[in-house]
């Protein structure tokens, strides 16, 4: 990107702010309480992804249907900004999104379009391309989302549900969230091709790269992606370079790994943080700092909130461990 | 009342669903092909059009998430599998997505997803195109499991299994395709979850599944020359279990033979027996015994491969050891094999 790109209107500038700072604050408040041992359910936090999701899911309006991995905090407060049920999931409470038996890893409210997270990597990839045929079959103008991991492209089954949807002429949204690591293991230990930007080319579809650590450079261009794959009637393969803060699993950092060395993602990550940028950015376009800041405190309120609520809800009685194995009627 | 084959029982259950619901569709390797998986799925694509019935790339795992998530936004999908031991591919997304998503999300969505998969059989299916494999299926909660043995049974099951809310795999044996009865013309449903008593009878129950009801009916009819009755149940389907009918029955006979369709080693017969000993015990007259394949890969080469597989022959010896009768000679007796009628090669 050479040319400075027409402004975003000020409004979505401050809904991308807004929807960074959620996901953020939100598992901020996850860290500081993880060690109550409340939340009992194994956390892989979004921290310093966030901007992929939040900028994919803004661009869709409300007219995804997001599958997302384990790593899917970020992505369903996008989708939803229900923390509410965000929260009520990852502390066990019949209010929750699976009302706890799901957990962290498997946040889902169809209802929103937040339609499933899997802990197991890239399972998560044919079922929004299935989601893609059915929303092409009923004629729901909604745009089928998957968001996963670098790892996933390690797997078969996502070249193969690249090829089906390409096959299938399916506007299916493939959101890699490439942060270059499974675990501690690099990309380059794992994957021949030299990028997967160009290797997914290969298939009829429209592959994008963006390195930009900018929320609304991933909004533009997954604006851009879902408008072109509808009109071409083909998938989209959007690869966003991104960096997970924390470590793979858990709500500390692991940097004694020895895997990556702290002051180069300090230098080419934080440094650059996406949601410090967009904070920036509302300051450039003339926000003052206290309306920044009264925008910050809702958001820690509605959280506050949140959290309240799910500690007061109800947890599930054992007359529920049988319950909802089947379809229950409502 | 007009006679269909199990094959024909198949394709008209799917074709009118189809007719019934548009959001019915069915796909698979080979589905559309002019073989089209002996017959069921044939001229599906002419009647229902391209985009309900099609066939897929070689990618079983993906093409079952590709159903699931088609079910979870609002279609019916029926799943093909040409053989169980394909099916095996789709077990990451079978056991790890679709049996469980309707428990994590509490019990409120739909996952109205049929897989149907046949079990191979004779003229040299080997090691990779023989397996049954009902408890690997059956072991998984969430999953329906069913194994319908008569043509009206699988008329009315499959039509019960795709107005399912929740997914359901048919096991279809290769050799039943061609079993013929009478069967109503109009849609109906069997019920999932319902067995049902094939032959009444007094001195011994055989339970029996998929093909094993074709030989037990064999065996049966040789016992009853000899005056012993023989209870046939067909559990139909084999989760979730009617307990209740097999229960009944084992303590009216007070002996039990399971006859199963696969390997006996942590199979669905040790299921099967383990439930009749516990509910049984009491009544029962001589310990619950198994019949299923050998323990082996499934042989090729014919005079093996009859060796690998039990049939009416062996519940006989079965019967006649828990009734402490003399074996009787069988030189007589015709012990029907689908070999004469099947010449491969598929």
């Amino acid at each position: 990107m050479t040319l400075d790109p027409e402004p975003l209107p000020k409004t979505t500038s401050i809904q991308l702010f807004k929807s960074l700072f959620l996901a953020r604050r939100s598992e901020e408040y996850i860290v500081k309480h993880y060690p109550e041992n409340l939340m009992r359910t194994p956390m892989h936090m979004s921290m310093g992804q966030e901007f992929v999701s939040v900028g994919v899911c803004a661009a869709l309006e409300g007219k995804a249907d997001v599958f997302a991995s384990y790593r899917s905090h970020a992505a369903f407060l996008a989708q939803t900004h229900d923390t509410d049920l965000f929260f009520s999931e990852l502390y066990g409470r019949s209010s929750g999104t699976g009302e706890g038996k799901g957990g962290s890893m498997h946040l889902a409210s169809p209802g929103q379009g937040h339609i499933l997270s899997s802990g197991v990597v890239a399972t998560q990839i044919p079922v929004a391309v299935g989601a893609g045929f059915a929303n092409m079959r009923l004629g729901t103008g909604r745009t089928a989302v998957v968001f996963f991991g670098d790892g996933a492209a390690d797997a078969g089954v996502f070249w193969e549900s690249l090829n089906v949807a390409a096959l299938y002429r399916l506007p299916v949204m493939f959101v890699c969230e490439d942060n270059g690591y499974a675990v501690d293991t690099p990309r380059e230990a794992r994957q021949v091709p030299a990028s997967l930007t160009e290797a997914v080319k290969a298939f009829v579809c429209d592959s994008y790269e963006d390195d930009s650590g900018d929320v609304e450079s991933v909004y533009r261009l997954a604006r851009g992606a879902v408008e072109k794959a509808h009109r071409e009637r083909r998938p989209a393969f959007l690869n966003v370079k991104c960096c997970r803060y924390l470590e793979h699993v858990g709500t500390g950092d692991d940097w004694h790994w020895g895997y990556r060395d702290k002051a180069a993602v300090e230098r080419e990550w934080i440094s650059r943080d996406a949601l410090l940028q967009q904070r920036v950015r509302l300051a450039s376009l003339q926000m003052s700092e206290s309306a920044i800041v009264a925008v910050e405190d809702e958001i820690d309120r509605a959280i506050r909130a949140s959290v309240a609520k799910a500690s007061q809800a109800p947890i599930p009685g054992p007359e529920r461990l049988y319950a909802g194995v089947f379809h229950e009627k409502a | 009342m007009r006679k269909l084959d199990y094959a024909g029982a198949i394709r008209e259950a799917m074709a009118q669903e189809m007719e019934r619901d548009p959001r019915v569709f069915v796909y698979g390797i080979g589905v559309p092909t002019w073989s089209s998986i002996f017959g069921t799925t044939k001229g599906l694509t002419e009647q229902f059009g391209p985009e309900r019935c099609f066939d897929t790339p070689i990618c079983e795992d993906t093409m079952t998430g590709f159903g699931l998530g088609a079910a979870i936004r609002g279609l019916r999908p029926i799943h093909v599998h040409i053989r169980v031991d394909f099916m095996i591919l789709a077990t990451n997304q079978l056991l790890n997505m679709v049996s469980n998503y309707i428990y994590s999300t509490g019990g409120k969505l739909k996952v109205p997803l049929v897989v149907r998969a046949v079990v191979g059989r004779g003229w040299g299916q080997g090691a990779q195109h023989s397996k049954s494999l009902f408890s690997n299926f059956t072991h998984i909660p969430g999953l329906k499991v069913i194994a319908p043995t008569t043509a009206s049974d699988v008329k009315g099951m499959l039509t019960a299994a795709i107005r399912d809310d929740n997914p359901v795999i048919c096991f279809e044996h290769r050799w039943l395709y061609w079993a013929e009865e009478e069967v109503p013309e109009e849609p109906y449903e069997v019920p999932l979850g319902v067995g049902r008593i094939l032959r009444p009878g007094r001195d011994v129950t055989v339970v029996g599944l998929s093909w094993m009801n074709v030989e037990a009916r064999l065996a049966a009819d040789i016992l009853y020359k000899r005056g012993v009755s023989v209870e046939i149940v067909d559990p139909r389907t084999l989760a979730p279990l009617d307990e209740d009918l097999i229960v009944e029955s084992v303590k009216r006979t007070g002996r039990c033979i399971v006859a199963d369709c696969d390997w006996v080693e942590s199979g669905f017969s040790a299921e099967l027996a383990a439930r009749i000993s516990e509910k049984c015990f009491g009544r029962l007259k001589a310990p619950v015994k198994r019949i299923g394949f050998a323990h082996t890969p499934c042989p090729t080469v014919r005079e093996l491969e009859n060796e690998f597989y039990p049939n009416a022959r062996t519940i006989v010896r079965g019967i006649e050891e828990m009734l402490g009768l003399e074996a009787a000679n069988l030189d007589g007796e015709d012990f029907f094999s689908h070999e004469r009628r099947f010449r491969g090669p598929f």
